[in-house]
């Protein structure tokens, strides 16, 4: 297939500037280019793949994105990032734009003690031992391609390191704007979050798209939650109408931690998040929390893989899709148990909203048992909103509008609900009743 | 008040009503008695303009408007409101917040300031004492997870809330304990004026000990076969409907 290859080398041209080496990131160099090398071989996953089976990136391989550059950051005025901030509920802003860090417009001087946040770009090339010892250790960068496209040509992202001991109050807002330039652009944000034992930290990342936008955002996380530490993560997709998005989280959990991950896709013209958790030490839980709303020709496909490998940890997966138009979403939750993972308590709940007859889902639970004493347990559904629910609050006065737009909210609520940070809950709530006809008329008292 | 004439209506094809004829007048409370699956709750669905129900056939006169015009809502804010006999439970939505919705979309309708907040809650706070519903349910999901009985005290405070005009109880008394019964009709009673009208279906004279009304129907196969005054019901507890259709049985073999 000649045109695949020519796809690579829109990526081969933009590893070239890595390979001269004699930086002082060279550290990192030999991984790059085992993951460049694994991305040649591997290509774009096509939908013969039976974890692509519904989601065809064709049309991301067939553009030749350039690499964005750093002069977006000019366009940006602080006036717009502070709309998106949340400034006064969070404790440190890192702000990116087109996937470069704009020191400027961030807000890292007074984290509180025993946080550290900054770009990872600065951590490498200063040899940060953290990130030495955990950067691309917990993301398959062999058989994931997008993954190892990320690793290979990573320019920049998140570093968040919390030590050992500390409760963090206020949530860590990491943003990532995208913005309209001439030629669509390709950014690979990578973000990385190590947790101290008993530490408590909450992490927002949030992928804002501006109108008219174009690009593909590849973005990785990796969240290394140390024993009895607790971490809250939100990954928030207000991607623009045209970007393609791909990200990649794993999160690792040590001994008796606590870890949620919340996916928020709300935008963007095809995503695909790859979540993976794998929880390595007893008593550990983890739950993976996540809502979509899409329209018109978008597509949102979840890939979620929990890995239970130590006895005596549980997982929650809680996933919910509103679909209109002739959108598609796919779930795909797989939960892997080992031999040794004795105790398990593993549940998968997966629900549809499907609002149009062209809508369509996909959903498939993938139970791999090999321990004997476990509790699995797995629930789908895929419905339309209540007919009877729908007369019976017409009966009571409220428009046929109006109702359908209350159940629909109500629906989503439920996934809103579990968002711990309040303004983050309030603008999501915001973000759905503005979709809804007259969804402003219930917003008071939700 | 309100008036039915002839009225025909199919569900899924099937001919459920057969012809009713049925006038109600402000001030009035009447009671329609008959066999399971007799078409008692497809009227009383058909009145409220459930969209599964097809009017073939006649008329509904409400207030003078046709009333088959109206959608569900309309029909609500002009005054109708139907305790249904199995209430619907909604996931996600607190009776306490959709009652607001609901109210305010009725006030509006008349040209009625909004209820803010603090009014809504004066008025629950008062309603819900009347029909003693523990406020507790009220700040639940409508109806998730309600017992029986709750599920139908939830049914009067909104009835008590709404202050309809044209108030149709489906089997509102069934699955009630005495005392239940007992606040149940309290609550409807207090609601009767000269202003209202009230169309209770039930399948028990116990309730009409408590609501009294003016008139009793026998509905029977999609047609009202019999009317009379509250000693109809006596009569039916008695010998069942079984005399009713004789004697319906014999009046089609005199016509026909
Ligand atoms: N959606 C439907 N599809 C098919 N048949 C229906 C439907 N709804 C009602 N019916 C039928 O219409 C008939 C009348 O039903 P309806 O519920 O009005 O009876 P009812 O008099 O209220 O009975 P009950 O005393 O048991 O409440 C029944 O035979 C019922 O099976
Ligand atoms: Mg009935």
């Amino acid at each position: 297939m000649a045109h695949v290859k020519e796809d690579k080398n829109t990526y081969l041209a933009h590893f070239d500037r890595f390979e001269q080496g004699g930086a002082a990131s060279d550290w990192f160099l030999p991984a790059r280019k085992t993951a460049m090398a694994r991305f040649t071989e591997l290509g774009f996953p096509t939908t013969k793949d039976e974890d692509w089976r519904y989601t065809n990136v064709a049309p991301i391989a067939k553009i030749a994105f350039e690499r964005a550059d750093r002069s977006a950051i000019d366009g940006v005025t602080a006036a717009q990032i502070a709309r998106l901030a949340m400034a006064d509920a969070v404790g440190g802003l890192l702000v990116f734009i087109n996937g470069h860090f704009a020191r400027d417009l961030s807000i890292i001087d007074s984290l509180s003690a025993g946080l550290h946040a900054g770009s990872l770009a600065a951590a490498v090339e200063s040899g940060d031992a953290v990130v030495k010892e955990h950067l691309g250790k917990h993301t398959d960068s062999v058989t994931q391609a997008f993954a190892a496209l990320n690793t290979a040509i990573v320019e920049d992202g998140a570093v968040i390191r919390v030590e050992s001991g500390k409760k963090i109050e206020r949530p860590i807002h990491v943003l990532y704007l995208s913005t309209s330039t001439a030629s669509p652009f390709v950014s690979h944000p990578r973000n990385l979050i190590v947790v101290g034992e008993c530490s408590e930290v909450t992490v927002i990342e949030n992928y804002v798209g501006l109108d008219g936008a174009k690009y593909f955002a590849n973005a990785v996380t990796e969240i290394v939650v140390g024993d009895g530490a607790i971490v809250d993560h939100y990954n928030v997709q207000r991607e623009a109408d045209e970007a393609f998005h791909i990200g990649t989280r794993h999160v690792r959990l040590g001994r008796d931690s606590c870890a949620t991950s919340h996916t928020l896709s709300m935008g963007g013209k095809l995503v695909r998040n790859n979540v993976g958790a794998l929880l390595a030490g007893e008593g550990a839980e983890c739950t993976l929390n996540g809502l979509y709303t899409i329209d018109g020709e978008q597509h949102v496909d979840n890939h979620l893989r929990v890995d239970h490998a130590v006895p005596h940890c549980d997982s929650r997966e809680f996933y919910k899709g509103i679909l209109e138009g002739r959108s598609h979403g796919v779930f795909c939750g797989r939960i892997m148990v080992r031999e040794d993972a004795q105790k398990t308590d593993a549940k998968q709940t997966n629900m549809s909203l499907l609002l149009s007859e062209e809508a369509q889902v996909d959903s498939k639970p993938q139970l791999e048992i090999f321990a004997d004493d476990v509790k699995c347990t797995h629930g789908a559904t895929i419905g339309q909103v209540d007919e009877d629910a729908l007369f019976y609050l017409q009966s009571r006065g409220i428009s046929a509008e109006a109702a359908r737009s209350l159940l629909i909210y109500a629906f989503a609520k439920e996934s809103v609900s579990k968002i711990k940070v309040d303004a983050l809950r309030e603008q999501l709530d915001a973000l759905l009743l503005a979709r809804l006809p007259q969804g402003a008329s219930f917003r008071e008292s939700a | 008040m309100l008036e039915i004439r002839n009225l025909h209506a199919n569900v899924e094809g099937h001919e459920i009503l057969k012809g009713i004829d049925l006038t109600v007048n402000a001030g009035e409370v009447h009671s329609i008695m008959g066999p399971n699956g007799s078409g008692k709750s497809t009227l009383a669905q058909v009145l409220a303009g459930h969209e599964a129900y097809e009017v073939t056939q006649g008329q509904i006169i409400y207030k003078g408007q046709d009333l088959t015009e109206l959608t569900p809502d309309k029909r609500a804010c002009e005054g109708i409101f139907l305790a249904f006999q199995y209430p619907v439970e909604i996931p996600g939505v607190t009776t306490n917040y959709f009652l607001r919705a609901a109210i305010n979309s009725i006030r509006k309708h008349r040209g009625e300031e909004e209820l803010d907040a603090m009014d809504f809650l004066d008025v629950v706070k008062k309603k819900a004492e009347y029909v003693e519903i523990d406020s507790k349910l009220l700040n639940r999901a409508i109806n998730e997870g309600f017992s029986g009985g709750e599920k139908k005290r939830n049914e009067i405070f909104q009835m008590a809330m709404l202050e309809p005009t044209l108030a149709i109880l489906d089997e509102t008394d069934s699955g009630l304990d005495i005392d239940a019964l007992k606040i149940v009709a309290d609550g409807v009673n207090k609601l009767r004026g000269p202003d209202r009208a009230m169309v209770v279906v039930t399948h028990y004279q116990r309730l009409l000990n408590y609501i009294v009304p003016d008139f009793v129907h026998v509905l029977m196969d999609g047609r009202i076969v019999k009317s009379g005054g509250k000693e109809l019901a006596l009569e039916l507890e008695q010998n069942g409907y079984k005399g009713v259709d004789d004697a319906k049985a014999g009046t089609e073999a005199v016509t026909s």
